[in-house]
């Protein structure tokens, strides 16, 4: 392979080469970044949840009198035996909060009485005996809730209950390399109310965006208690395929129950799937539009490698023609038009792959974002280069069709 | 000479359709990525109070101490929002030409009919000042009065949407209205008004909501009925007494406050004043460290609390390295087109055109790229903006508005940036020498 020719042909339009390097390196920076974003993002969408989410289904009633707190008690006593009476319910308990939800109570996890930092920080979930069931999630040690054990109370009071479980990364956070299973934590803020660890279930997510605090995405705590709050969320597990049956027939009873309740029209009700769509809504969103960037950006470099070779090709009729009639064959034609392209490619990407770093770099220190990896780097300098070979495949083949006559006509 | 520029523009592009099509698609696509994705952050980095933003100011007072920060913060920011004690030391003094703290409440409101389900609504429980202190439009009647706010009366404010719902959107002012069981006189309905940011209440909010507040009420009124508060609660440490009673007497912060301050002078006396009140609780043995307090206007507010969201910035920011490579592309491509005329520009020179015709001519083609790229990006922005609700989060889609000056600017863009692209092939375009062009054919 002949390069010294080529590059001083090269001198001859340096513009355009450098014009098609710079494309190459500018479009690498930004696709290698694009890249790393949509997996950091669409890695988070296929985390699991720990809940059974088919045939799962949340609502969310707010009381409308605010009426003390007893009455709220045996009204949601009342509610939770009319759900789980109905035909085409499997089981219904009620909450806080649940996995995926957005947002929610958080508490610190201690492990002394008179510890003043935080171990860990975790989601409360408050439930009975009937929530694992309802969720779908397993228990991996220990026991579930009895029902003497649910309790029940107002939402500015600390926690106070004496048995807790807890998910089983937050086990493993609190007790690393050792079980959590009837050692005593802290996860009311109150010192004089310990609470032992009574079982441990399988993976199972907190309620939070928690971008900024990935340690605590599955820490969470089961509360043996009924939340007398101004509205409570109730989770009912459908019985296979009869989801849409439930919904309706739980939305009926509720407010057959007592229609001093408001259940909003719109996201009252809610599929676990739907939850799951708006919670990672904005990770999904930024995958999208910075894959349309991605495809749009190759799209048109390889478009514009096209144009400006077929140019060139065009331009140098002539002298190919002169080589074809000095023996040179089409493959020769072909080879030099590709070794050109690489060339320009192989200083574009190398241009590109500093570039990709730093703009990298610059983004971490600007916005919550995570080092790119070298090998998004080294993917994406191989794809344009492939990008590019292909790119000039087109044109290189027409010049080398070139035929040798050419070299005798004057224009 | 125009028209016969654009004549030879016109011909020119359409002796290589291909090329000329691939330039307007790609300025079309980089103008309409960049300008859908600028649509979205005009829209969230907006001023929302624009006359007046520079006159608002948060307080923030460092009520927990270094101490009560918690393990992630490095800096040495005071609490964002205020607890119930120094808020209402901050209100009782009185420092500021207008003032009001407020907290979100989310009662339940009981229409007339008793047909009807009651439903919840949110809104704040704020003080009289807070109207006139940002120019809230009144459709009818107006706020309440200071005395309304000592004596705790049983008014509202209601937005006009409530006021469809319950009162069939007639002038209810005076009339009577349920709110979590109890009485309240409506002596205002609100005109449109749904700033975004929230710029009053950015901790409880975020800085975006989707709906409009419905319901203000007097702010000792609502702590008076033990109205409980819908925001935020953050605690540094564990409020010695339960309920919401308790949560007044702790330091717990969920309470946002703002203050209007016309000039220098009196943002300098308000700041010493906050100084002097942390000295004063430092004495008193409430703070056990030294005056640590901010005051920030609204932009500076809006700015530290991060309401911007990072995704909006690296969306605008790729979008706009993609309209860059547009651009790259565009230059190239008019620069093998051009030289490829340099007999026909040879011909023109020695015919005596001076350079300046040449970049006349050559300018005007590549503006007309941009004109095309444009119309086309036009058409795209506008199926960008119609489609973010696709990716983004509804409370900021909403905000995503093709407007004239959006409009405007695309086009704007589109011609500029093409023109500028065009300038260096046009460059080397004048810089043909005629004789040398003349003599090689």
């Amino acid at each position: 392979m002949q390069i010294k020719p080529i590059l001083a042909a090269m001198r001859h339009h340096k513009a355009g080469t450098v014009l098609i390097a710079l494309q190459i390196a500018l479009t690498l920076a930004i696709v290698c970044n694009a890249l790393f974003i949509i997996q950091q993002r669409t890695a988070r969408l296929s985390r699991p949840s720990g809940v059974e989410e088919s045939n799962l289904f949340v609502i969310r009633s707010d009381w409308a009198d605010k009426s003390d707190p007893q009455h709220t008690d045996i009204q949601m006593q009342a509610d939770l035996l009319a759900l789980r009476q109905l035909g085409s319910v499997q089981d219904a308990s009620p909450t806080n909060s649940f996995p995926l939800r957005g947002g929610g109570w958080d508490n610190f996890i201690k492990l002394a009485p008179d510890q003043v930092k935080m171990t860990t920080d975790a989601a409360i979930y408050f439930a009975d005996e009937h929530s694992l069931a309802t969720l779908g999630t397993k228990l991996i040690a220990g026991r579930n809730f009895t029902a003497s054990e649910i309790g029940s109370q107002k939402p500015r009071d600390q926690l106070s209950s004496a048995q807790v479980i807890i998910s089983k990364d937050l086990a493993q956070r609190l007790f690393p390399g050792g079980s959590a299973l009837g050692k005593t934590i802290y996860v009311s803020a109150d010192a004089n109310k310990p609470s032992t660890v009574i079982g441990i279930t399988d993976t199972l997510q907190a309620h939070m965006q928690s971008r900024r605090t990935p340690d605590y995405a599955y820490n969470a705590v089961l509360i043996p208690a009924r939340l007398l709050d101004d509205g409570t969320v109730y989770l009912v597990r459908a019985k296979p395929g009869q989801l849409a049956a439930a919904m309706h027939d739980a939305t009926k009873a509720l407010y057959a129950q007592s229609r001093m309740r408001i259940i909003d029209r719109k996201d009252g009700v809610m599929t676990f799937a739907q939850v799951r769509q708006r919670f990672y809504k904005s990770d999904l969103g930024m995958a999208i539009l910075m894959g349309i960037i991605s495809v749009v950006l190759l799209a048109i470099t390889a478009a514009g490698i096209v144009g400006l070779t077929s140019f060139w090709v065009g331009q140098r009729r002539k002298q190919i023609g002169v080589r074809r009639a000095l023996g040179a064959t089409r493959g020769d034609i072909l080879n030099y038009f590709l070794t050109e392209n690489l060339l320009i490619g192989i200083g574009g990407v190398l241009a590109g792959a500093v570039l990709a770093i730093g703009i990298n770099l610059w983004m971490v220190t600007q916005f919550e974002m995570a080092r790119l990896s070298l090998a998004y780097v080294a993917v994406g300098v191989v794809a344009l280069l492939l990008l590019g070979q292909g790119a000039v495949l087109a044109p290189a083949l027409r010049a080398s069709h070139v035929s040798p006559v050419e070299a005798t006509r004057s224009v | 000479m125009f028209s016969y520029y654009l004549e030879l523009a016109l011909r020119s592009l359409k002796r290589s359709p291909g090329l000329t099509a691939l330039m307007v698609l790609a300025i079309g696509f980089g103008v309409a990525a960049s300008m859908t994705t600028w649509s979205v952050f005009r829209a969230v980095s907006g001023d929302p109070i624009p006359w007046k933003s520079s006159k608002l100011f948060v307080p923030q007072i460092d009520m927990w101490g270094p101490k009560g920060r918690g393990p992630d913060s490095a800096d040495n920011e005071p609490p964002n929002a205020m607890d119930y004690t120094d808020a209402m030391a901050l209100m009782h003094a009185h420092r500021a030409k207008l003032q009001s703290a407020m907290y979100q409440i989310s009662p339940s409101v009981v229409p007339a009919d008793a047909s009807k389900h009651p439903i919840n609504v949110s809104g704040h429980a704020v003080y009289s000042e807070f109207f006139p202190m940002l120019d809230v439009p009144f459709l009818y009647g107006s706020g309440w009065n200071a005395d309304d706010d000592t004596q705790r009366a049983a008014v509202a404010v209601i937005s006009g949407k409530l006021n469809d719902k319950l009162f069939g959107g007639a002038n209810s002012v005076g009339r009577t209205l349920s709110i979590e069981g109890k009485d309240y006189r409506v002596v205002g309905v609100l005109g449109h008004w749904n700033p975004q940011p929230r710029f009053y209440d950015v901790v409880n909010t975020g800085g975006f909501s989707i709906g409009v507040e419905d319901v203000f009420v007097p702010f000792e009124r609502a702590i008076a009925m033990g109205m409980p508060n819908d925001g935020n609660t953050n605690c540094s440490e564990i409020p010695s007494e339960s309920g919401f009673v308790g949560l007044q007497r702790s330091s717990c912060i969920w309470i946002a406050y703002m203050a209007q301050l016309d000039d220098a002078a009196a943002v300098s006396g308000y700041r010493s004043w906050l100084d002097g009140y942390a000295k004063d609780q430092q004495t008193a043995g409430r703070f056990g460290w030294a005056p640590n307090n901010r005051l920030r206007d609204v932009p500076a507010f809006l700015d530290q609390q991060k309401v911007v969201p990072s995704d909006t910035k690296v969306s605008l920011l790729v979008a706009l390295g993609l309209l860059i490579v547009c651009l790259v592309n565009t230059a190239g491509l008019l620069l093998a087109k051009f030289l490829r005329r340099s007999s026909e520009i040879g011909v023109r020179r020695a015919l005596g055109a001076p350079r300046l015709a040449i970049y006349a001519q050559f300018l005007t083609e590549a503006g007309m790229i941009g004109l095309a790229g444009g119309v086309l990006g036009l058409l795209l922005t506008g199926v960008g903006v119609a489609s973010v609700s696709w990716v983004l989060p509804k409370d900021i889609a909403s905000l995503a508005r093709l407007d004239f000056s959006l409009l405007t600017l695309t086009l704007l863009v589109a011609v500029v940036a093409t023109t500028l692209a065009g300038l260096y092939p046009t460059f080397r375009a004048s810089r043909v020498q005629p004789a040398w062009q003349l003599k090689s054919n």
